[in-house]
């Protein structure tokens, strides 16, 4: 869920974009975080790594949040910026590059 | 290959300042930053500082954030390479780094390392499901990105953190079942926790997490109490329906560049674990290699500004600029030292000593 009302911060206007995860269609906004975007969709589970794993950190240090993002496998969600038409998948393991053997 | 005379890594409250004192004396400064944007972990400080007018005292965080970076942009004499990842320091002065997608090398006189602290994880049943964040985490969640972790939030650790983001997530909509802490006392200021008790929220001291319940990300949480000897008392377990499990249980230097350089660390807990030695400059073992902030020691943003100030007048300083530079450094000095008075600031006072220097 968005803040919508706050005490301290004041929300700016954010360009709405679109992007795919395992091949659903979601919204989010322009250069915030993955993660971020997934998060307000509902999606927590951000990989499985023989149990479901999320991000933690938020900001980049942990790799608890990589995922396959246009093709490419451990990407940190948490930091990566949203662009239009992206196609995010959960990440298996270590993952596959470029669609290729794990 | 590029050159430098102070090459600043990390551009948080620490390593602004460090650029900003060291450019003012004359020097030729380069600042890296893996982020976007300048400002570390100021960026998501939604609450007013402590201390005194020198450090910003009564301003919010995410002010302070940028009042420093705008001082960092106008300065002509410092070079802001964010996007930029630091990669390794070698032993004959080589810093490698990729900024954006590129692999560059670039060599400096002096550089300050300022690279702040992660978050530490807590040992429980269940603590890698989804759900369970850092206090950090959520900070930047709702703070910066404006979304709310969950519903309803169980928060581990009554220290400063756990007891401001708790309020956070109040002034964000967000239910906070309860914050809980192992220890017999709240560790934070009473300000902090007055603030929180009056909203209604229970800080159980002496309790423990026992394990995180949901099966792809956290549903619950089982608490119980600890016994004077922190031992689980047998029959206290509860549950608590919670949706988020957040851990502010405090932070560890994050010192791997530092260990690069080869300089002497020490393991003191009241500081976060293994910090480097340092003189009275902020200069390590190693020559022309400074630190400041959290990488230093754990503590708060407003000493990690000071620090960041007097290693960059050292670093100016030991290449030769500026006049009365001692002077200008003994007042920051005693800045720190009021910063880290009182019962609050025992623990690093002693730490320091520890730290024989």
């Amino acid at each position: 869920m968005r803040i919508k009302q706050h005490p301290v911060l004041t929300s700016i206007v954010k360009k709405e974009v679109e992007f795919t995860f395992e091949g659903k269609t979601y919204k989010g906004y322009e250069g915030e975080p993955i993660a971020a975007a997934l998060h307000v969709n509902g999606v927590r589970v951000l990989r499985h790594d023989h149990r479901p794993r999320g991000f933690f950190c938020a900001i980049g240090n942990c790799s608890s949040c990589l995922m396959e993002v246009d093709g490419e496998p451990n990407v940190r969600v948490c930091v990566e910026e949203l662009r239009e038409g992206m196609v995010i998948k959960m990440q298996e393991g270590k993952g596959k590059l470029k669609g290729g053997e794990a | 290959m590029l050159h430098t005379e102070i090459a600043i890594i990390g551009g948080g409250p620490a390593g602004m300042c460090a650029a900003i004192a060291a450019a003012g004396q004359g020097a030729r400064v380069t600042l890296f930053d893996r982020g976007k944007k300048l400002g570390g972990q100021l960026v998501k400080q939604t609450h007013r500082f402590f201390g005194s007018e020198k450090e910003y005292a009564g301003i919010r965080g995410i002010d302070i954030a940028k009042i420093l970076c705008d001082e960092v942009e106008k300065n002509k004499l410092i070079d802001v390479k964010t996007d930029t990842t630091i990669l390794a320091i070698y032993n004959d002065g080589v810093i490698t780094y990729e900024e954006g997608k590129n692999y560059k090398r670039i060599t400096s006189e002096k550089t300050i390392i300022a690279t702040g602290a992660s978050e530490k994880m807590l040992l429980f049943e269940n603590n890698d499901l989804p759900g369970v964040y850092g206090a950090g985490a959520v900070q930047t969640l709702m703070n910066e990105h404006g979304i709310v972790p969950g519903n309803k939030v169980l928060m581990i650790g009554a220290g400063n953190i756990g007891l401001i983001v708790s309020y956070q997530l109040m002034q964000a909509g967000v239910k906070v079942e309860a914050i809980i802490d192992a220890s017999p006392n709240i560790g934070g200021y009473l300000v902090h926790a007055s603030k929180v008790k009056r909203l209604g929220v229970p800080i159980l001291t002496s309790h423990t997490i026992k394990r995180a319940l949901g099966k792809e990300s956290v549903e619950g949480a089982v608490i119980c109490e600890l016994d004077e000897k922190w031992q689980p008392v047998s029959g206290t377990e509860k549950e608590l329906d919670v949706d988020v499990i957040c851990l502010a249980v405090g932070l560890s230097p994050q010192s791997e560049l530092l260990r690069h350089t080869g300089c002497e660390v020490k393991y003191v807990p009241g500081l976060g674990g293994y910090v480097p030695m340092r003189d009275g400059n902020l200069q390590t073992t190693v020559n022309g290699i400074y630190v400041a902030g959290d990488t230093a020691e754990v503590e708060e943003a407003s000493s990690a500004m000071v620090e960041g100030t007097i290693a960059g007048l050292s670093a100016a300083e030991s290449l030769g600029y500026g006049k009365n530079i001692s002077e200008l450094k003994k007042s920051f000095i005693s800045d720190l030292d009021s910063l880290r008075s009182g019962a609050v600031g025992e623990k690093i006072r002693s730490g320091i000593q520890k730290l024989g220097c």
